[in-house]
C-alpha cells in the first residue's frame, strides 16, 4: 500500500435513480474509487444545504449530490429545486474558500452505472489533487482559532 | 461598596457596538424599576467601576451579568472569564455575544486583511509609516502590552459557559423588560426561571408569523438589492425578489424591518430547531426561485438558474450576517471571501 491521500467523499444519492445506478455498478462488478461513502436520500430535494457543510466540517474531503435527470425525478422537480440549491451553495462555498471540485452535482439514472462510477473516479483524483480538507483540525484550530488557515493565505 | 441586600447587576461590553446598552436605556421609566431592584456592580458604559474591582469580588458576587459583544481578542475572552466566575447567572446579551454578529463577518477574511483594512487601506486613515497595532511595543519606560488579536471572532458561549440567550441587534426594549421582570420575579417572589440554555426574550417561530405583509405565492424570477426596487407596501417583500430573512430568524421584534420596507436583516438568530441559519436561508430562497422546469434542456437550465443566483451579491455576507460564528463552518478557508 502507498501512502498517498485517499480522499473521503461523501454521496448523497437519490433513491430512485442515483443510489439505483451505485447498485448497478456493484451488480455489473465496475471498478471505481472507493472514496464515496454512499447516504440514500429519498430525493436529491431533500439535500439539506446544512448536510453539506456538517459533512465538510466533520471531516469529508468532498461532498457528491447525485440525483435523476431533469425531467425525470420521482417527484417531479426535486431534482430542480436541488440544482438550485446547489448553484447558490457553491457561490457561498466560493466565499468559503472551497474550491468547486468539492462539492458537486451529477444526474445519473438508474441504467448509468458507469456514468456514476466515472464521477466518482474523476472526483476522487480532483480531490486528491486538491488535498485534504480537514476543515476542524486545519480551519478552526486549537480553539477555533484558525492558525492553519492564515498559513495557507 | 455597601452592602443593601440587593441583588447585584453587572453589564459588560466586549466587542460590540454599544447599542446593546442604549437598547436597555430604553426601557424608559422601567429602568427606576431596575435601579430600584438592583444594585449595579460593573456596568463600564454608565457608571465607574475598574476591572479590579470585579476581581475583588467574591465567587458568584453578580447575580446578573447582562454580557454583550462578542470575542474578538484575548482581553475579551478574559473578561468573559472573569464575569462568569463573578456571577450566578451569565446571559449573552444581544446578537454579538449570541451568536457573533457584525463583527463575526470578519471570519470571512483573516485576521491579517482585517487588519491591513482598517490601518493601511482605509481611505480616511493617513498611516505612512505604515504602523500596525502590536501585541508588544518597547519604549523608553518598559514593554506596553496591547490584548491579542484572534484569527476568528466567538460567541460568547464559544469561551464560557452561558445561562441564557437574549438574541437582537440591539434587543428590543419589550423583550428586555419582559426578560428582567421574570429575573426581578424570580429574585424577590421566587418565581420560577426558564431552563438554564433557554433562549429568551423572543419567540420560537420564524419571524414571517408576526409579520402583517400579505403572503401569495413565491414565484421569484430574480433579487433585488434594496436601492433596485420601490417595493409594495402590502405585499410580502420576499415575494417581490427583496431578500427578507424573516422565514429563517426567531420571532421576538414585531417584524420591524419589514414592517417600514426593509428585509429582515436576521437579528434574531435561527428559530428553534435549526442549526445554520444561513444554510436555511439559501435552502429556502432557492427553492422559492421560479426560474427553468423539468422540460428544458440540463445546459439551459443549469445558465437560467446561475444568472437567477447571481442577482444575490454577497450570498455569504447576506446569510450569515448575523450568525457567523455559530454557523457549521464558522469561519472560511483562506480570506478569499468577502471580496
Amino acid at each position: 500500500m502507498t501512502d498517498q491521500f485517499e480522499p473521503v467523499i461523501v454521496g448523497f444519492l437519490c433513491n430512485w435513480c442515483s443510489y439505483r445506478a451505485a447498485d448497478l455498478a456493484g451488480t455489473a462488478r465496475i471498478k471505481y474509487a472507493p472514496n464515496l461513502r454512499p447516504i440514500r436520500v429519498m430525493c436529491s430535494g431533500r439535500v439539506d444545504p446544512q448536510f453539506v457543510l456538517q459533512a465538510l466540517r466533520n471531516g469529508a474531503d468532498g461532498v457528491l449530490i447525485a440525483g435523476c435527470h431533469p425531467g425525470e425525478c420521482h417527484y417531479v422537480n426535486g431534482n430542480i429545486k436541488a440544482l438550485r440549491r446547489f448553484s447558490l451553495l457553491r457561490r457561498t462555498l466560493e466565499q468559503w474558500g472551497i474550491e468547486n471540485e468539492r462539492v458537486q452535482l451529477l444526474w445519473a439514472s438508474a441504467s448509468e452505472g458507469t456514468i456514476l462510477a466515472a464521477a466518482v473516479d474523476r472526483m476522487t483524483e480532483e480531490i486528491r489533487s486538491l488535498g485534504p480538507l480537514r476543515w476542524s483540525e486545519k480551519v478552526l484550530g486549537k480553539n477555533g482559532a484558525a492558525y492553519v488557515a492564515v498559513e495557507e493565505a | 461598596m455597601t452592602e443593601n441586600g440587593k441583588p447585584k447587576l453587572a453589564m459588560y461590553w466586549a466587542s460590540s457596538c454599544g447599542g446593546c446598552e442604549i437598547s436597555v436605556l430604553n426601557i424608559h421609566e422601567n429602568i427606576l424599576t431596575v435601579d430600584e431592584v438592583f444594585d449595579i456592580a460593573f456596568f463600564p458604559c454608565i457608571a465607574d467601576f475598574k476591572v479590579k474591582d470585579v476581581e475583588a469580588y467574591p465567587d458568584g458576587y453578580i447575580d446578573l451579568c447582562l454580557f454583550n459583544g462578542a470575542i474578538r481578542n484575548s482581553e475579551n475572552e478574559e473578561m468573559a472569564h472573569l464575569l462568569r466566575q463573578k456571577s450566578k447567572v451569565m446571559v449573552a446579551f444581544g446578537s454579538c455575544a449570541y451568536e457573533g454578529c457584525i463583527p463575526a463577518l470578519s471570519n470571512l477574511t483573516t485576521k491579517d486583511a482585517t487588519l491591513e483594512k482598517v490601518f493601511l487601506e482605509n481611505p480616511s486613515i493617513d498611516n505612512p509609516d505604515r504602523i500596525l497595532p502590536q501585541q508588544v511595543t518597547t519604549v523608553a519606560e518598559g514593554d506596553l502590552h496591547l490584548p491579542e488579536f484572534y484569527h476568528t471572532v466567538k460567541s460568547l458561549d464559544q469561551v464560557v459557559n452561558v445561562d441564557y440567550f437574549i438574541p437582537g441587534c440591539p434587543p428590543e426594549p419589550h423583550q428586555i423588560w419582559a426578560v428582567l421582570q421574570v429575573v426581578v420575579g424570580a429574585l424577590t417572589a421566587g418565581q420560577p426561571l426558564p431552563p438554564a440554555g433557554s433562549i429568551v426574550g423572543a419567540g420560537t417561530t420564524a419571524l414571517c408569523d408576526e409579520c402583517s405583509r400579505e403572503k401569495r405565492e413565491m414565484t421569484i424570477k430574480r433579487f433585488y438589492r434594496p436601492y433596485e426596487i420601490q417595493p409594495d407596501p402590502e405585499q410580502c417583500l420576499l415575494e417581490q425578489g427583496v431578500i427578507c430573512m424573516g422565514i429563517a430568524t426567531r420571532s421576538g421584534c414585531g417584524a420591524l424591518c419589514p414592517s417600514v420596507g426593509i428585509g429582515c436583516r436576521g437579528c434574531y438568530g435561527p428559530p428553534d430547531g435549526i442549526e445554520d441559519q444561513g444554510a436555511k436561508m439559501l435552502s429556502a430562497i432557492a427553492s422559492v426561485l421560479d426560474v427553468g422546469d423539468e422540460s428544458m434542456d440540463e445546459g439551459d437550465l443549469e445558465e437560467l438558474i446561475q444568472e437567477a443566483v447571481a442577482t444575490i451579491a454577497d450570498p455569504a455576507g447576506t446569510f450569515y450576517r448575523f450568525s457567523m460564528a455559530h454557523s457549521i463552518l464558522k469561519r472560511v478557508k483562506n480570506g478569499k471571501g468577502a471580496v
